[in-house]
């Protein structure tokens, strides 16, 4: 059986796919790399988009990104129920795109800020965080100057009422975003963004001093090997 | 308009020229005119006022500098040495690193935020043109006080600059250094420093050969950035205003950049590019000069085809434009096609503005007439060398004998030590670093507030060659040492960078150095400078550490107010298995804490005179490089032998900082005594070639064998563990007052 294929998806600026690239190979997947102008997602059976300045995050972050060639094809597979996942610059691009709903503006401090922070699993019924358990407290690296996640009253009644929150800071909010929230799901579960990177902190030599990016990548998997 | 042309230079030879605006001396004018056999075009001046510019001709410092050379040790590392873009080292396995440290001082303190962004910009460009992929960025900073007004307007905007284009550019920035001092208000020192790797036999150079090939210039469209000089220039020859007041510092584009790094790894990859040089300094004028100087000789451009941001642009100004993120290179005819299809997919602009040619001039024309024909080696590589008269300053011998010995010392050594701990040159710099991305890429191992930065090579480029190396950087500089002693102060930047480089495993291999001083006019600033240069080249020598580049920034001074000598030194260590690399500080319980090298009464310059007393005279602490050598010996192979749990070098404020930083990297506690039969010297000397290694008990005794083979002392202090920090019959001060202490000072004073 062919290892389950995951899409990196590279914009001009995107900075984490090599991370991405790896964690899906540690993981025992295949890494396929998507490239923005080029509309073909490969038959890929899941979507990473990383972190970084696509387009320089020149007008909004993610607010160019979203209208790339590739993104014709991502939007209406990931409605129709492909896993995607976007982290930091993924998830502000997920949410400029409607696949997820509110907002990232720039941090309450007003700082760009780096550093390795507490974050609590939420939700675990989504394809991208079966592997951890309900309430676990992990550690992953943030790095973003945008990352005060906002969204209407109705809307974040909804996404809480719909366990749709998926992580939230713990031990310090470091943006100021509502709710402590770090990340989300869509209603259907199968697309997640969140602030926090977890292709930074899967290996012990590297990156963060955790390991718990990797719950991410093996709940991919299991869910891709058993589909 | 009128363009001047050749013809017209010529026809002209008795029309003023505003060399003197432009910073050339008459007798450097005379010698143009000589070299031409008539008056230079206004193009031609401004090509020649650059390239002597102290900036990009060195001519103050070059005859100090050749010792780096003459000077320098046999090393079988080195690649390629000074004199190109940047140097460039074996790392073993078909590896090679090239590193180089640049400074970006005035132009950080005349707008913060894009002084310091273009610092990053132009480093990662000088790393790039060398055929490397950037892997890493760091910086050593100097301020004004801490708590002084301007600094709070310099600082946050220094760091934004750095934080934002570094981060946006995809580059982990894995240490250097932050230093307070009233020296440097009104001239802060941005020192902005980059490494890259690339396979051996992939180095690039500067250099235009071949007839006939093309020269092409891409990235960001050239635009009136940092062209004060050639405004004054086409003001004062076509009497127009409109170019007058343009802004003289360059405004940074990380995108462009970020672009041009993935564009620039694709063409090496595809092998499409003869030579390369990226547009610094100087621009189109250095770029042009620079690479037909070293390549076949001549070049023929067609200025009026550069693209341009701004169409009113003279030719005069696009020559001194400094606009970011463009690069040049040389490409034969068979393979322009796919050099600019790989442009193009990248979004970047390029364009063939010229020619390669033997005729030994560099020729450009605008619109079809004859602006610039020149030989560019004059331009390039003969500009003037000046031999400045210097003298010991007027000062320095009672400065010397000022020793700190008369100074009180204090009663309570645990408030000493935390009021060390929390003044601003010794707190946590967590301010600033936490706005730097230092997990980018995924290959950094260690960074600050580790003593190096260490990174894993391996998967540094994708589908390379496996490999368990790793690099090592660190940067140092100690003003305060150097102004006391200017030869020993810069002997103790090389030592402390090369210690940390040794604490993490790595044996370090080669420097790099940013040699920041007042104006060379000044006898004594260059007698600073002199003597630095010769402790640094000796030092070298003796460390078998050759210096493969770097940057001198002269002027740094308000008034006839200098700062203090700061030479800043860079080392790269090489690290077999990266895998064995040492953490800083304590790691876990049970170790056994071990001072390694010899403390002596050295309080000259240091922290504790400085913080307590406002006080600088006496000595700076003596060099003891045979001694730092040994420790090195030592430190890596006790680290390729797995022997050590945790290291951490003894510099500032001495043993008792560097236990409080082991204690706080996690949280680990410890019991120690004290060796001596002076608490006080123990604690808060600073004597050089120390370090503070940790060892599991079971492996004490081969450790302390392989001291003794090496000669190096080996104390046993103690054991790590517990919440507070320990010394036996003299202090005891938990963990968390310690963090308390360390981590309020900056955001105290910067919010």
């Amino acid at each position: 059986m062919s290892a389950a294929r995951v899409g990196v998806v590279t914009f001009p600026g995107t900075l984490d796919d090599q991370d991405a690239a790896r964690a899906v190979r540690h993981a025992g997947g295949e890494a396929v790399p998507l490239w923005h102008a080029d509309p073909d997602l490969k038959g890929v059976d899941a979507v990473f988009l990383p972190g970084g300045f696509s387009y320089g995050d020149y007008l909004r972050c993610g607010a160019i990104s979203r209208f790339a060639p590739l993104m014709e094809e991502l939007i209406p597979a990931a409605r129709a129920g492909l896993p995607v996942l976007g982290t930091c610059n993924g998830f502000q691009i997920l949410c400029e795109a409607h696949l997820l709903p509110g907002a990232l503006m720039r941090n309450a401090g007003l700082h760009y800020i780096c550093r390795d922070q507490g974050i609590r699993v939420e939700s675990t019924t989504t394809p991208w965080t079966s592997a951890f358990t309900e309430g676990q407290e992990i550690v992953l690296p943030i790095k973003h100057g945008e990352g005060r996640y906002v969204a209407d009253q109705a809307t974040l009644e909804a996404l809480e009422a719909g366990g749709q929150v998926v992580f939230r800071y713990v031990g310090g909010n470091p943006n100021g975003s509502l709710n402590d929230i770090a990340g989300i799901r869509n209603e259907a579960g199968n697309i997640v963004g969140l602030m926090p990177h977890p292709e930074h902190a899967v290996e012990d030599l590297t990156g963060a001093p955790s390991t718990d990016g990797r719950g991410f990548f093996t709940s991919i998997l299991k869910k891709l090997v058993n589909a | 308009m009128t363009l001047d042309t050749v013809k017209r230079a010529e026809e002209t030879p008795e029309e003023r020229q505003p060399y003197a605006e432009l910073g050339m001396k008459t007798d450097e004018y005379e010698r143009v005119r000589e070299i031409l056999g008539r008056r230079p075009t206004s193009s031609e001046l401004a090509i020649y006022s650059v390239m002597w510019s102290e900036h990009c001709s060195y001519k103050s410092s070059k005859v100090h500098l050749r010792q780096f050379g003459t000077k320098a040790p046999v090393s079988e590392a080195l690649l390629v040495g000074m004199g190109e873009n940047a140097g460039v080292v074996d790392v073993g396995d078909g590896w090679a690193a090239t590193f180089k440290i640049e400074s970006h001082n005035h132009p950080s303190y005349v707008e913060p935020h894009q002084g310091a962004a273009t610092g990053v910009g132009g480093i990662v460009r000088d790393i790039m043109s060398m055929g490397a992929r950037p892997i890493a960025v760091m910086d050593a900073l100097r301020f004004g006080a801490a708590d002084a007004p301007d600094t709070r307007r310099v600082l946050p905007g220094v760091v934004e600059g750095i934080s934002h284009y570094g981060n946006c550019l995809g580059l982990p920035n894995i240490g250097g250094e932050v230093v307070f001092d009233p020296c440097y208000i009104g001239n802060p020192l941005v020192n902005a420093l980059c490494v890259g790797l690339l396979r051996k036999d992939q180095i690039k150079l500067a250099t235009a050969p071949g007839p006939g090939n093309k020269v092409v210039l891409f990235g960001a469209l050239t635009g009136p950035d940092g062209i004060g000089g050639a405004s004054v220039l086409a003001s004062a020859t076509f009497e127009d205003e409109s170019h007058a007041k343009r802004p003289s510092v360059q405004v940074g584009d990380p995108f462009m950049e970020k672009l041009l790094i993935e564009c620039c790894l694709e063409l090496y990859q595809a092998d499409v590019v003869v030579g390369i040089q990226d547009l610094g300094a100087a621009g189109v004028s250095c770029a042009t000069t620079e690479l037909a100087a070293k390549g076949t000789g001549g070049m023929d451009v067609r200025l009026d085809l550069v693209p341009l941001r701004d169409p009113s642009l003279r030719p005069e100004e696009i020559l001194m434009s400094e606009s970011q993120e463009r690069m040049m290179a040389v490409v034969t005819p068979d393979d322009i096609d796919a050099f600019m299809a790989i442009c193009a997919k990248w979004d970047i602009p390029a364009t063939v503005i010229g020619e390669v040619t033997d005729s030994g001039r560099l020729v450009m024309t605008w619109h079809g007439e004859t602006i610039v024909d020149i030989p560019p080696g004059t331009a390039a590589d003969e500009g003037p060398v000046y031999e400045r008269p210097f003298h010991e300053p007027a000062g320095q011998a009672a400065l010397n004998a000022d020793d700190p010995a008369r100074l009180d010392r204090p009663a309570d050594l645990r408030a000493t030590l935390l009021r060390l701990l929390g003044s601003p040159n010794l707190a946590s710099k967590e301010w600033v670093t936490s706005q730097y991305d230092r997990y980018v890429r995924g290959n950094t191992v260690l960074a600050q507030p580790a003593d190096a930065g260490v990174l894993r090579i391996s998967e540094a480029m994708p589908g390379a060659e496996e490999t368990t190396r790793g690099i090592a950087l660190a940067t140092d500089g100690n003003g305060r040492y150097a102004r006391l002693d200017p030869y020993a102060g810069a002997q103790l930047a090389l030592a402390e960078a090369y210690r940390n480089v040794a604490v993490t495993g790595a044996k370090p291999l080669a420097v790099t150095n940013c040699l920041n001083f007042g104006s060379p006019e000044d006898p004594e600033v260059m007698w600073q400078f002199a003597e630095a240069v010769r402790g640094l080249a000796d030092a070298c020598k003796t460390l078998g550490v050759p210096v493969t580049g770097g940057n001198v920034s002269f002027y740094n001074q308000t008034g006839t107010t200098a700062i203090h000598p700061t030479p800043v030194v860079g080392v790269l260590g090489v690290i077999d298995d990266v895998a064995a690399r040492v953490p800083s500080g304590f790691t876990g319980e049970g170790d056994r804490v071990v001072l390694l090298g010899e403390t002596e009464q050295e309080f000259g310059g240091s922290e504790w005179a400085h913080v307590v007393h406002g006080h600088l005279g006496g000595l700076p602490p003596v060099a003891r490089l045979e001694s730092e050598r040994d420790l090195a010996l030592v430190l890596t192979e006790a680290a390729s032998r797995g022997l050590l749990t945790g290291s951490h070098d003894l510099s500032d404020g001495g043993l008792a900082i560097a236990l409080a930083e082991a204690c706080l990297s996690r949280g680990v506690g410890c019991t120690v005594s004290l060796t001596g039969d002076d608490a006080f010297v123990d604690l808060f000397s600073e004597s050089s070639a120390r370090a503070l290694v940790t060892v599991r008990p079971e492996s004490f005794d081969a450790f302390a064998e392989l001291c003794a083979a090496h000669e190096v002392p080996c104390y046993g202090l103690g054991t790590t563990g517990g919440a507070s920090l320990t010394v036996e019959g003299v202090l005891e001060i938990p963990v968390a007052e310690l963090r308390e202490t360390h981590e309020a000072t900056l955001p105290g004073i910067f919010g």
